[in-house]
């Protein structure tokens, strides 16, 4: 009986909501030892805080005129460090065994390379196959990732997994995980990294077996169709939708009629899922990179003073090799897509930029 | 200084001498300690409002009212300003100045022109810091992480330097203070004598003597890196990026102690006053100080525990860092009991200890769960880190300074504040902190990483709750400032010892005169005798 509500308050569904998803094996370890510190630390607050206060009012001046010349007390002083310092080798042993289970990942783990670089994460497969912010992993199977970075530090975190490591240049680092339900999954760099720091996402797709077979056979996955799970999967998109009706509503119903077809369409998700958004917008406001809005076709001044007209070739080598001409006002902070973007790709995105003009 | 100018009746440090001038070259610990608590206020204020923007462009996701770009610039200057200007030095610099000498019943600091000194080379840090802001700005965070730190604006070598020359500064006060303590105590103020306060402040300046010099090092060497274009971070040319993080923390942990500990003392001197009773635990009180600052030369590593730092390091840094813990605790405990069958009276000082005590518990429990290995991999670089540490320099710190500025108040200005004023913008700050940092702990489990600009629209309820709390705090404080600014003029005159204390900055005038006591005290028992009328030694 104790125990069974002992349970329900530990992991409850309102304790719960408090931690992204569960979403692999080690994260339900996780959550056990989290939840176990946090209801800990309750009763040690009311202890001291509980104790703090009763004291307070019990001996305030109106009610203790007297007070008892106390100056220690060996006993319950050895009662106060011992106990804390068994609880907490306690809480050290299960953390790290924990992390043992976090950090030892199985040897017949499949493997993908990952390279963080200012600000996109770029992933390749055994096959040869490379993508950029999306990760396609097999549900159930522990996943390695093999990690570096070609600039900056930058730090892998997935939420749902409760697992992160930092992705160090000139170093290999590596972390584990056993996704446990399919669908996308949120991640995070979390090492400060300059400019579009917040904006380096990306989603691990956690694939069903069926989905699995037909991603290794080199079938394109739709990812409209795949379940959403937990922190940031479709809210964002939704967001993002509302604020762009938002002020196309506000920007009138002219331009707000401009339906999107076909390649030109193709072009503006392949710029959301490539991580392009993360530096340049496309209604204006500059970020890290410049606006591309309005950009098709008309005069750029480049940083040695030098003025372009930005057609198709200017867009095409500013994608393979963005720090050629850099646009002045702006660091030649972007990598190069190089290799990143086929043919088709390329002609979709620049058929995008076409359409936005002022 | 000779026995005429303290022979004046009337006369005290602020009006023996007058002018811009006579505080500007003045030697006496008393005024650079003034100096040093306005100017600290300042940065605070200016931190303050960087803080303010940080929440304010949180408010929803997305842009609100500044770019990436400049928000990571602000955020950047919040933490520098906040820890290099504002918290390293806020309670030695500016309280310790003050009260240390006339607890030892000394007439000065050991060395009064290198007291002078260390505070121009903290204006002087402070200038060059703050030069980067006409060379572009710095957006590197306040930790200054390689290669990042390498590669960003030229603004951030003026930062770092800032760090550099204002770290000489914290170096100076506390060679002064430990020589103070061993060669200053009034005749019979043993060791076993000596306030906590002053027990605090000596072990914070040893980390600081000790710490500091590897900061500076390390800072040279990053500039020297820039300049020189020598691989010692940068992989690119051929250093190692982890190596700076583990010099920079061998630095910083222990000096996220100096930063706590004073603020531990000023707790260990109000809380007897205010409960009529003698400090319980004193000896463990003083020994867990320096139990503390050991152990915080040991535990740097428990920042890198993503880092790629080997799991062997980790178990070791993860198993020291608990023993932090214990001290820590001993500490709280020992405050509570000593409340236990006193007397206890709710003045201003008093309830600043109380809502330290609430926040400090909180921020201590959660620095455990920071501490766990496993743990920590999901928490760090989460909002988590960043309501831990809110919790124990801004609930913990802050909240002794604010009331340890409201304890010694009478003492410096010779005035009294409004009480009244004084309980409800305390109530303010208390709310406004817990509504403002709370959340964070929320957001940090769900996995909100910090330093972010844009955030998932899912964690829009919590920061907009935080920024809301902020306003709080906001104007919490500057109700604070309000009163004690009119405190200073309209406020009743303080008795020498309005609180009934008994260490010895109470026996002399408010404010006191240049020399501190008309004569040398002689002390006899412990500071800590408080006992009820008829009681019997």
């Amino acid at each position: 009986m104790l125990l069974k509500w002992l349970n329900w308050v530990w992991m409850s569904e309102a304790s719960a909501s408090t931690l992204p998803l569960q979403a692999s094996e080690v994260a339900r370890s996780w959550d056990q030892l989290y939840f176990f510190l946090v209801w800990l630390s309750v009763f040690f607050f009311i202890l001291v805080v509980g104790g703090m206060i009763y004291f307070a009012v019990k001996y305030r001046k109106s009610v203790s005129k007297t007070t008892q010349y106390i100056t220690d007390n060996h006993v319950i002083e050895v009662v106060w460090t011992v106990i804390p310092a068994i609880l907490l080798m306690v809480i050290f042993g299960w953390g790290y065994a924990v992390y043992v289970k976090m950090t030892q990942a199985p040897t017949d783990s499949y493997e993908v390379r990952v390279i963080g670089k200012q600000w996109l994460w770029q992933f390749q497969y055994d096959d040869g196959r490379t993508t950029i912010n999306e990760l396609y992993v097999p549900v159930n199977k522990p996943v390695k990732l093999i990690m570096t970075s070609e600039d900056v530090i930058h730090s892998f975190f997935i939420p749902n997994f409760r697992v992160k490591q930092d992705v160090v240049p000139q170093m290999y680092s590596s972390v584990w995980f056993q996704a446990t339900i399919p669908g996308k999954h949120q991640v995070f760099c979390t090492e400060y990294c300059g400019g579009s720091h917040s904006q380096m996402l990306a989603k691990v797709i956690v694939l069903d077996d069926q989905q699995w077979l037909s991603w290794r056979m080199g079938r394109k996955i739709d990812l409209n169709t795949l379940p959403t799970a937990g922190v940031g999967d479709d809210a964002l998109a939704a967001a993002v939708k509302k604020q762009d009706e938002a002020k196309a509503a506000a920007s009138g119903a002219g331009k707000s009629g401009v339906q999107l077809t076909g390649l030109a369409a193709e072009g503006k998700a392949l710029m959301q899922a490539k991580g392009c958004i993360a530096c340049h917008s496309f209604d204006g406001a500059q970020m890290t990179g410049p606006t591309l809005k309005g950009v098709f076709e008309h005069e750029v001044e480049l940083v040695d003073g030098k003025k372009v007209v930005a057609d198709e070739n200017y867009l095409r080598e500013s994608i393979e090799n963005p720090n050629a001409k850099v646009v002045k006002g702006f660091n030649p902070v972007m990598p190069t897509f190089k290799g990143l973007i086929s043919e088709t790709e390329m002609n979709a995105v620049i058929a995008y930029i076409k359409t936005l003009k002022e | 200084m000779s026995s005429i100018s303290h022979a004046a009746p009337g006369s005290n440090y602020l009006n023996n001498e007058t002018g811009v001038w006579s505080w500007l070259k003045t030697l006496d610990h008393k005024r650079i300690g003034v100096m040093y608590l306005f100017t600290i206020l300042f940065f605070f204020f200016v931190g303050g409002l960087f803080a303010l923007a940080i929440r304010l462009e949180l408010m929803n996701p997305g842009r609100n009212f500044m770019d990436a770009a400049t928000y990571n610039k602000v955020f950047t200057y919040h933490g520098a300003i906040m820890v290099f200007l504002v918290i390293i030095p806020s309670i030695p610099a500016a309280l310790g100045n003050f009260v240390l000498p006339m607890m030892l019943g000394a007439k000065d600091v050991a060395f009064p022109r290198l007291n002078l000194m260390s505070y121009y080379v903290y204006i002087l840090g402070a200038v060059v810091a703050l030069s980067s802001l006409f060379l572009h700005g710095v957006d590197t965070g306040w930790t200054f992480y390689t290669p990042y730190s390498i590669r960003a604006s030229t603004g951030t070598i003026m930062v770092v330097l800032g760090a550099f020359i204002a770290g000489f500064s914290s170096i100076l006060t506390g060679l002064n203070f430990i020589v103070t303590t061993h060669k200053l105590r009034a005749p019979g103020l043993t060791w076993s004598r000596l306030p906590l306060f002053c027990w605090a402040l000596y072990a914070t300046s040893i980390i600081q003597v000790l710490a500091t010099p590897v900061l500076a090092i390390t800072l040279l060497l990053l500039i020297a890196e820039r300049v020189l274009k020598i691989g010692i971070f940068d992989p690119a040319l051929g250093g190692d990026a982890v190596l700076f993080q583990h010099f920079f923390w061998f630095y910083s942990h222990p000096a996220v102690y100096i930063m706590i500990l004073p603020g531990l003392g000023v707790i260990s001197e109000v809380i007897p006053v205010f409960s009529r009773k003698p400090i319980f635990g004193y000896r463990a009180i003083a020994y867990s100080s320096f139990g503390i600052a050991l152990i915080a030369f040991i535990v740097w590593g428990h920042h890198l525990f993503v880092s790629g730092q080997s799991e062997m390091a980790n178990f070791i840094f993860s198993l020291l860092t608990m023993f932090v813990a214990v001290p820590t605790g001993i500490k709280v405990f020992s405050w509570v009991a000593t409340m236990y069958r006193g007397s206890i009276r709710f003045n201003v000082p008093m309830l600043y200890a109380l809502g330290f005590l609430e926040l400090f518990t909180i921020g201590g429990l959660t620095g455990v769960f920071l501490a766990t290995l496993s743990i920590d991999v999901h928490l760090t670089d989460t909002y988590f880190v960043i309501a831990h540490f809110h919790y124990v320099m801004v609930g913990g710190t802050l909240m002794a300074m604010t009331g340890g500025i409201h304890y010694w108040y009478p003492k410096m200005t010779g005035r009294m504040y409004s009480e009244k004023s004084a309980l409800w913008s305390f109530i303010l700050i208390l709310i406004g902190f817990n509504v403002t940092f709370f959340p964070q702990f929320i957001l940090g489990a769900q996995g909100m990483p910090r330093r972010y600009w844009y955030y998932l629209p899912e964690y829009t309820t919590l920061n907009q709750i935080s920024t809301v709390g902020s306003w709080f705090l906001l104007a919490g404080f500057v109700w604070v400032a309000i009163y004690l600014w009119r405190g200073l003029t309209v406020g009743e005159k303080a008795p020498a010892n309005p609180w009934e204390a008994l260490t010895l900055e109470w026996q002399s005038p408010s404010p006191p005169p240049l020399e501190n006591f008309e004569e040398t005290p002689t002390v006899t028992s412990w500071p800590y005798e408080y006992r009820s009328e008829g009681q019997q030694a």
